[in-house]
């Protein structure tokens, strides 16, 4: 007995974490704990974490401390409504917010409010609700077409545990846009758990951008649940560029008909880092379209891992559903694992999916140093047009401009 | 402009280049024909830099620098230009910023100020206007979706912008028809002037009828085995090869 205890690393990781107290629906809250308690961090034999070993995270120990004063001036819109979180702490918000639109920390939400909350039993699903210290609660009204961008910024300071939990209602025929910021001040061991579940209105317009550029050393897991009402168009962009270890899971439910879903991401990854993506597009009626794209540079050691799945249902016809995956390798230690999955159902349907890697194309080199170019110009020029087919997807130029910054900072490519 | 003594090159173990000599000078257009197999892309190629060639003996100086000893990029730089057989496409990447990249290295290295903008965009327009290349194509990613006449015009177009001091065409009329030839053939036209020099490598006397050479030279079996002049490529035309390898493998 004495020994079961003593192997199981959740329950140690776990150990000196604070339960939420948040006014989640008990139900789920029990239900979580109990997942917990009878499980184990999942290994490389559970098929989501094939590719991605956890024993980065599963070694580590956090604190969860309270304190918390940045002075933050960054600012990506000019005229955005923007929400500051250092470590899990609401420490800046706007004060005064356009007509149909309801901003809170969910330490405020009432159990009705937050009965929307996912509670599927995956480890890091079920410590987030379990451990929850904060988040927002949005929510656009019906009408409404919000012409300021909400901007979240979250940052992270010492070796801290921090989970999230965001609840994004949009209502019927609304408009409105969203940037989730992830970056942290120090080189510290800190862990960002963070679950948004989004109600994407009938009728509704809904962009997601998710940038995480925490530091080389810090831990980020995130998951948006996504349902998506009819006539809706819902796009996420997730744009990551820095991180120890990385793992990004998306599910969206495309559950009316005549909608549109976006998904578009890049990763540029050095040094050892690993980042994983998991997306999930289902769908579960007739008359909608996807399309989705994932382009990524990994260089060093680093590992990347994408797996999309599409599901079409059996009754969702005309189905127009789009994959790519696309990769290029900068060095010999470099890894991608990369499964795009369809699994069709319907039988009126156009579906496609692929996935490349392959290493730079030294052609395109040559050819730009023979007209003057250095090499590591040429090679900048080429890497980055190939990651900026996925970053311009983003119709923002403001966003946009901010992570080319960041991108230059960081790796020195120009756009 | 250019000396090359003695060049022997090989690829992959095989020699290619058996002691190639020629020299150009400043002011001169010089074609290089041969059958395939002769060498003539190998030339270009180690002229330009390849490194999958190997030079065994011999020199090449341009401009008074040994050029062998340049990286691709500083041939670029002093003023070698390669119209390439087969010209790259490079998706994301706009024809005109890797251009205002390229110029700005070149003029950064010879220690000038980089282009303004607007002093660019009126080089464009002029140059492009050489050889009747699309404005739009100029602003579309490098040679992509290009018909095979919009590639070639294209490396003129870059020749154009570039201004280079010695520009060597490898096998540019392949897969152009008269009126892509002729456009491109009176784009190297224009841009010759007494500072400057061509290397016209090609098969086929045809783009000689647009662009006159002052000198012909006829590569076989990885040298230079007879040089005339315009009359030389004519004679080629009419007898084939074959009357060279003879002659050649006679002595």
């Amino acid at each position: 007995m004495q020994e079961v205890i003593s192997t199981n690393k959740l329950a140690a990781f776990r150990a000196n974490l604070a339960s939420t107290t948040l006014a989640f629906p008990n139900d789920k809250v029990s239900a979580a704990f109990d997942f917990l308690n009878t499980s184990d961090f999942p290994t490389t034999r559970h098929e989501n974490w094939k590719y991605t070993r956890l024993a980065r995270i599963a070694n580590l120990r956090f604190d969860q401390t309270d304190e918390s004063k940045i002075d933050s001036s960054l600012r990506i819109c000019a005229d955005s409504l923007q929400f500051v979180f250092h470590n899990g702490n609401l420490i800046q918000q706007p004060e005064n917010l356009p007509s149909g639109l309801t901003v809170k920390s969910i330490q405020d939400c009432s159990t009705e409010e937050l009965a929307i909350v996912s509670t599927e039993l995956n480890t890091f699903e079920a410590m987030n609700l379990a451990y929850t210290s904060n988040g927002l609660f949005i929510q656009v009204a019906d009408k409404t077409n919000l012409e300021q961008v909400i901007e979240i910024i979250h940052y992270t300071t010492g070796n801290e545990f921090v989970a999230l939990r965001n609840v994004i209602q949009t209502g019927a025929l609304s408009k409105s846009e969203i940037i989730l910021n992830y970056l942290s001040l120090e080189d510290s061991n800190s862990l960002v758990n963070v679950v948004t579940d989004v109600e994407v209105g009938a009728g509704t317009h809904l962009t997601l951008h998710k940038i995480q550029a925490e530091k080389g050393t810090n831990f980020h897991v995130s998951k948006e649940n996504i349902k998506q009402d009819k006539d809706s168009n819902f796009s996420l962009h997730t744009t990551t560029l820095n991180g120890n270890f990385v793992r990004n899971d998306v599910n969206v439910a495309v559950n009316g008909q005549n909608c549109e879903t976006n998904l578009y991401g890049a990763y540029i990854l050095n040094d050892t880092q690993h980042v994983d993506n998991h997306t999930v597009i289902d769908h579960k009626v007739a008359h909608c379209l996807s399309n989705e794209l994932y382009k990524g540079v990994i260089d060093d050691k680093a590992t990347a891992v994408f797996n999309g799945k599409v599901f079409v249902r059996k009754d969702a016809q005309k189905i127009n559903a789009f994959q790519s995956n696309a990769n290029v390798l900068m060095s010999d230690d470099a890894t991608v694992y990369s499964k795009p999955e369809l699994e069709i159902y319907a039988d009126d349907v156009k579906c496609s999916h692929g996935s490349t890697t392959g290493q730079l194309d030294e052609e395109a080199v040559f050819y730009l140093r023979a007209r003057g170019i250095s090499e590591k110009s040429a090679r900048n020029l080429v890497v980055s047009a190939f990651v900026n087919d996925a970053l311009e997807k983003t119709e923002n130029e403001e966003v946009l401009a901010y992570i080319y910054l960041l991108v230059k900072e960081r790796f020195g490519w120009e756009f | 402009m250019i000396k090359i003594k003695n060049l022997h090159a090989n690829i992959e173990g095989k020699e290619i280049l058996k002691g190639l000599n020629l020299e150009v000078n400043a002011g001169e257009i010089h074609a290089i024909m041969g059958p395939n197999g002769a060498g003539k892309s190998t030339l270009a190629s180690i002229l330009a830099g390849r490194e999958e060639y190997e030079v065994t003996e011999g020199s090449v100086e341009f401009d008074g620098k040994d050029l062998l000893e340049l990286s691709t990029e500083d041939r670029a730089r002093e003023g070698l230009f390669l119209a390439f057989q087969y010209p790259v496409e490079i998706p994301g990447v706009s024809n005109v910023n890797f251009l205002r990249t390229a110029l700005n290295e070149i003029r950064e290295y010879k220690g000038e100020e980089p282009i303004s903008a607007k002093d660019f965009m009126a080089k464009v327009r002029e140059k492009s206007a050489i050889v009747e290349l699309d404005s739009k194509l100029a602003s579309r990613s490098v040679n992509e979706g290009f018909s095979g006449g919009e590639k070639k015009r294209n490396e003129i177009f870059q020749m154009a912008m570039l201004e280079p001091k010695l520009a060597i065409l490898d096998e540019t009329d392949s897969g152009l028809d008269i009126d892509a030839l002729r456009i491109v053939a009176s784009g190297v036209n224009k841009l010759k002037s007494p500072e400057n020099a061509t290397i016209v490598i090609t098969h086929y006397q045809r783009l000689l009828d647009y662009i006159v050479p002052d000198f012909v030279h006829v590569l076989y079996d990885g040298r230079i085995v007879k040089t005339g002049t315009k009359e030389l490529a004519l004679e080629l035309e009419e007898k084939g090869y074959d009357w060279i390898k003879n002659e050649v493998d006679a002595n």
